[in-house]
């Protein structure tokens, strides 16, 4: 063991003291708390390993693998990427929880056991939903308590697994299970939620544009990203998943297509991204969980880079709507370029970053003979393109000119930008670092004719594909509107069945308690007539009469028993 | 390699005549955009029949992919059809923007 602290301190730590500086000194321990975190953590290597004995149970608080360590690394450089980003901010408490969240998540991949996972999954929950309610808006505060209600949730089910699980065999530790018993299920689940399943996905659609500019940057990058990492930990190549992902590639983007908040849009493609993780890690073993992987790693640099570029256009323009956006490739040129980066990467252009670890999972795919699952993936690799590739760039930037000047974001961000562009296309040209870190022994190479032509031909005929559809007047316009989902089911139909309940109800109470009230009434009525001051058992009787009923009663008495 | 996404209808002209011009706003560039991309299109898609490939599937597993032109097709018609759906889901799932806050 070496002499390295925990690998979530740093952040964590550093969180909680950001808030006690200001200024040009809380801008530098920004950049340093996350630089000193990856120090940190390149002392730890594969096979360290703490134990803990804490309250009767033994707790693993660090296990250090290859995967672990991959999504250690990757947590620090978003932790990094979001601070710069963030570095104009004058919150405290932004930069604080912001990065406490990232700490969290750090943790949550170094948990060698499941209590110690819980705890960091619900510290996840709760320091990232301030990144939402730092909107201090209505809106943002209702959908972050809705965020929180979820997560917590999820967390419940991480624990009744795990509760269950120690019952069964008494053993808390956190490794690969078959997808069989109840404590896996609870598991399976509470991971389920976090990796917004299709059906449960809803609160990332919902609270991932509330939030600000600043903390979607955050948010999109450590909590999906960790339930990713624990389904490849607990639940590699478990069939289900393949159906799930699949599943989760396709639905998001027929939504994507008809969305007007452009951060929405995203958060509708990041759950089609995170679709292609899950498949590969249904796949199991070797390409499909070193894709999954990758495509994590890639995934957190590229949506980030998205997401900081429509964070920027709504920080200078207040708007993010693309009905009300558009030319804005005229007042932010920098912003324009960087996004069309991170655009070509989530679309898996050669030379991007998505190329190199997209294919890795269609090709396990294909190896493993799933061919309506590739065809689906194929379908949203296409959906992908369009939505994200195209329409974010194109209705922002572009499109028609919607009379917007503006500035230039700022110098931090436009940075922070910069680096996560120089990440993509670097991952993109050379993947080899990345294919060394991932956690099995990588056997395959993404730059051959083929792969490079025929990705080429599904990229430019879908462009073609909105050309046309632009140019005939058939694509749909961007409209102010809300798209109902799932969320429907607990923001409307729930609320309204409960109205209803009360409007029928309240009525209905009334009436019952009238009718027991007038029952009750009645019933002291009689009491009150046999035992008021009228009532005939509370006359005052004379002696004489009490005494002549006495004979009446003893003669009756002698009558009858002789 | 830049994704094609200049290649659409240019603003309407709505500028104001002292703002400098920017690339688009120009059709001309915008009509040279959309021709090279045309070209493009179909270079790739001549370029199916010169390259020998190397496919996803084993041989005979899945013979459409060998079709000349399979992926350029696949893309083009998952494309139009995920927007002709999507347009159909607007008239179910649309609802006003303050649609949540009553």
């Amino acid at each position: 063991m070496s002499i390295n602290l925990h690998p979530a301190l740093f952040l964590i730590l550093g969180g909680l003291i950001l808030p006690l500086f200001r200024g040009k000194v809380r801008q530098a321990l920004l950049i340093i708390i996350p630089l000193l975190g990856f120090i940190n953590l390149l002392g730890h290597e594969s096979g360290d390993f703490w134990s803990l004995y804490f309250g009767g149970y033994d707790l693993e608080v660090l296990r250090v693998d290859k995967l672990s360590l991959i999504f250690g690394y990757l947590f620090h450089i978003a932790a990094l990427l979001a601070a710069i980003y963030s570095l104009h901010l004058k919150d405290g408490l932004q930069h604080m929880t912001g990065f406490m969240y990232a700490g969290s998540a750090v943790g949550a991949v170094f948990a060698g056991d499941l209590l110690t996972l819980f705890i960091f999954w619900e510290l996840l929950a709760i320091t990232s939903v301030f990144q939402i309610w730092a909107r201090r808006s209505s809106r943002s505060g209702a959908s972050g308590l809705r965020y929180l209600l979820v997560h917590v949730t999820s967390g419940l089910f991480l624990l009744t697994g795990a509760a269950i699980q120690y019952q069964n065999t008494g053993s808390l530790s956190f490794k690969h299970m078959e997808l069989a018993s109840w404590s896996s299920y609870f598991i399976f689940i509470a991971f389920g939620i976090k990796c917004a399943f299709p059906l449960l996905h809803t609160w990332l659609v919902d609270s991932y544009p509330e939030a600000t500019p600043t903390g979607t940057v955050f948010l999109a990058s450590f909590t999906t990203k960790t339930a990713v990492y624990a389904l490849a930990r607990g639940f590699e190549g478990t069939e289900q998943l393949i159906w799930i992902g699949a599943l989760m590639t396709m639905f998001p983007i027929f939504y994507a297509v008809i969305e007007n908040d452009l951060r929405r849009v995203l958060g509708y493609s990041m759950i089609n991204q995170i679709g292609f993780m899950v498949v590969g890690i249904g796949l199991g073993a070797g390409m499909g969980v070193n894709g999954a992987v990758a495509h994590a790693f890639n995934d957190v640099i590229f949506k980030g880079l998205l997401f900081m570029s429509m964070g920027a256009v709504l920080f200078r323009t207040g708007r993010i709507n693309g009905s009300d956006l558009g030319g804005l490739y005229k007042s932010m040129p920098f912003t324009t370029g960087f996004c069309i980066v991170g655009a070509s990467s989530i679309s898996a252009f050669p030379l991007f970053s998505g190329f190199v670890s997209k294919s890795m999972v269609m090709q396990s795919a294909a190896d493993q003979g799933h061919l309506v699952i590739w065809l689906m993936l194929l379908f949203a690799s296409a959906g992908v393109f369009h939505h994200a590739g195209i329409k974010i760039p194109f209705f922002a930037f572009f499109s028609k000119d919607s009379g917007i000047r503006c500035k230039e974001a700022p110098i931090n961000m436009l940075f922070a930008m910069w680096v996560g562009a120089f990440l993509c296309i670097f991952i993109g040209c050379y993947p080899r670092p990345l294919y060394s870190m991932l956690p099995y022994p990588v056997d395959y190479l993404p730059y051959t004719a083929t792969h490079v032509l025929l990705q080429l031909q599904v990229l430019f005929f879908s462009a073609l594909a909105f050309a046309y559809l632009k140019l005939s007047g058939t694509y749909p316009p961007e409209l102010k509107s809300v798209n109902i989902d799932i969320d429907w089911i607990y923001r409307r139909l729930l609320p309204g069945f409960a109205s209803a309940v009360l409007r029928v109800g309240t009525p209905l109470r009334t009436k019952i308690i009238n009718a027991c009230r007038s029952q009750i009434d009645r019933g002291f009525a009689l009491i009150h007539r046999h035992h008021g001051p009228e009532g005939i058992f509370e006359r005052t009787w004379l002696t004489g009469s009490i005494v002549l009923m006495v004979t009446i009663a003893l003669a009756a008495y002698l009558i009858y028993f002789f | 390699m830049e994704p094609p996404m200049e290649n659409h209808s240019p603003d309407e002209g709505d500028q104001s005549s002292q703002e400098e011009k920017h690339i688009f706003d120009n059709r001309e560039n915008v009509k040279r955009l959309i021709r090279i991309f045309f070209s493009i299109c179909f270079v790739l898609f001549i370029l199916d029949f010169i390259i020998h490939l190397h496919l996803s599937f084993e041989e005979g597993e899945f013979s459409v992919e060998e079709w000349p032109g399979f992926y350029a097709v696949y893309g083009f018609v998952a494309c139009v059809v995920l927007v002709l759906v999507a347009k159909q889901m607007r008239k179910l799932l649309m609802r006003r923007e303050d649609y949540y806050e009553h």
